[in-house]
């Protein structure tokens, strides 16, 4: 499951997100007028118009608001079944992200599940994924 | 302002309305060995025939999503193919991805005939995608780089296909709504049901409640079902201008509203697909309402997605799509609501959103044969889309 996967361009928006677990911490991008959250993230905040947005650390803990297990092989090296989930990232409201939750059975997973960040590095990229507390 | 706001209104009053006045469609196969373009031209020549017009008469033409090489033999023909290689004489021509959905192409064909740039559009959609699986050697995936855009946010995770992002919004409805696989199953054997009365239709085989619960899962709770099938297949649609319906031979049949509100881009970020802001929208251009619809012809892409487009567009309310689809009677061809009465693409095969225009003016025109709805039908819906893409059509004969 964590075989090769594939990862994204790295460009001037999106390297603090992609790289930001190389120190364990999960960072979004926050609006610093109007403390609005901002992702995908992109150079101007979608409330107030801002362009003082900036890289924001966040706690990197979330809850699951949906899952899929997936059982279909896309492709012949990938292993199956395995869980792709959207988790709401506490503390920064309205900010969801597609990850995968690990370390657990799939049919452990519920919506409303507790999970908190755990990085996986590749290349020159720590992929958010998730793991079940308690 | 208040004069502002009255002669806006004179204007939309003096815009002719836009018709749909010839429908055509190639066979609908997996490996046909017949070139792209001629499945095309398949569409058109009967396109052409219904409406009583010749391609001389054509002078617009409007394509989803133009000519796209990935994924392979998604879109293998464009706008520019059809224009040189017929010799058209064309004043128009549009086609992208960055329209509402696959019936955004109709959208922009109306809105060009009511604005006077085109009397006549070929509106066109030719999917390939069987032939491509089928001959990997012509039609090569390129070494997967890095992704970029919106895929970035989802494929890290092996979130691949469009079924792992709409299982998620399915997954919602069943944890939340008490959605059940045997409601979401009406779709797949209602579709089943009605592609065996289509002569066109692809998988012309009953599909038993039981074959469906023993199926493969593929992304939960999607199954092997709720998947459409690829296929090769034209579609057209001739839309013509309210002022040119004198050229044509047949029942027009009109586009009386569309809608293709957004929600946010994203496959991830909403709790609900655009089909909902969508799907409302549409009843804002009209004086109809869901109860006068004869007949709704709603995209299947994935079963889950025909479920948004029913609480989307207000047949039921939201998260009571399974309750209103159990047991298949309602949605049956004598029932209140007939769907998908060609065998949607899970039927038919995937004609990807044209289909469902296609059928809707089958059914208002009383041509359906054996899967004609009883009756005397008058209004459609149309729906083509999933997650941030939506397009809605009310089409009515008037």
């Amino acid at each position: 499951m964590s075989a090769s996967r594939l990862l994204p361009r790295l460009d001037p928006d999106n390297r603090f997100f992609w790289t930001s677990g190389a120190d364990g911490v999960l960072r979004l991008l926050q609006c610093k007028d109007c403390a609005t959250f901002v992702h995908p993230p992109r150079p101007v905040c979608p409330h107030c118009l801002s362009e003082a947005v900036a890289p924001w650390e966040v706690a990197g803990t979330a809850v699951v608001d949906s899952f899929t297990i997936n059982r279909q092989k896309w492709h012949p090296e990938m292993e199956v079944p395995f869980v792709i989930a959207r988790v709401a990232i506490d503390g920064a409201p309205g900010v969801i992200l597609t990850t995968n939750i690990i370390n657990c059975a799939p049919e452990a997973v519920e919506i409303g599940d507790k999970v908190q960040v755990i990085f996986e590095r590749q290349d020159d990229v720590w992929l958010p994924l998730f793991q079940k507390v308690d | 302002m208040s004069g502002c706001r009255s002669s806006r209104k004179w204007i939309e009053l003096a815009l002719p309305d836009a018709f749909i006045t010839g429908i055509g469609m190639s066979q609908i196969g997996v490996r046909l060995m017949r070139h792209p373009l001629l499945l095309t031209l398949d569409a058109i020549r009967e396109a052409l025939d219904d409406a009583g017009l010749t391609i001389a008469d054509i002078d617009g033409i409007s394509t989803y999503p133009g000519r796209a090489a990935m994924p392979p033999g998604f879109s293998p023909i464009g706008t520019d193919d059809l224009i040189d290689a017929l010799r058209m004489q064309v004043r128009w021509y549009a086609g992208g991805f960055e329209v509402s959905s696959q019936l955004g192409a109709v959208v922009e064909a109306a809105n060009a005939v009511r604005a006077g740039q085109a009397r006549h559009v070929i509106c066109f959609r030719t999917v390939y995608e069987a032939a491509a699986m089928a001959r990997p050697q012509e039609f090569q995936q390129p070494k997967p780089g890095r992704v970029e855009g919106y895929p970035q946010w989802l494929m890290p995770f092996n979130a691949y296909s469009a079924s792992n992002w709409v299982a998620q919004y399915a997954m919602r409805h069943v944890k939340l709504y008490g959605l059940k696989r045997e409601q979401l199953a009406q779709i797949a054997i209602t579709d089943r049901k009605h592609a065996m009365l289509n002569p066109r239709a692809l998988v012309r085989e009953a599909l038993t409640l039981e074959q469906y619960l023993g199926a493969r899962m593929i992304s939960d709770p999607l199954c092997l079902y709720d998947c459409d099938r690829f296929t090769d297949a034209s579609t057209v649609l001739i839309i013509s201008a309210g002022d040119a319906l004198g050229d044509v031979k047949c029942t027009p049949v009109r586009i009386a509203a569309a809608s293709h509100a957004s929600a946010r881009y994203s496959w991830d970020q909403t709790e609900f697909m655009a089909a909902y802001p969508t799907g409302a929208a549409l009843w804002k251009g009209t004086d109809y309402k869901p109860k006068d619809v004869d007949t709704a012809q709603l995209y299947d892409g994935f079963s889950f997605l025909t479920l948004t487009w029913l609480e989307g567009l207000g047949f039921c309310r939201v998260g009571e799509a399974g309750a209103f689809i159990e047991g298949g009677q309602r949605i049956a061809l004598d029932g209140e609501l007939p769907l998908n009465t060609f065998g949607g693409q899970i039927g038919a095969g995937r004609l990807h959103g044209f289909g469902f225009a296609h059928e809707s003016v089958v059914q208002l025109r009383g041509q359906g044969g054996a899967r004609q709805i009883p009756g005397d039908p008058r209004v459609a819906v149309a729906a083509s889309g999933g997650g941030p893409l939506a397009t809605a059509l009310l089409l009515t004969r008037d």
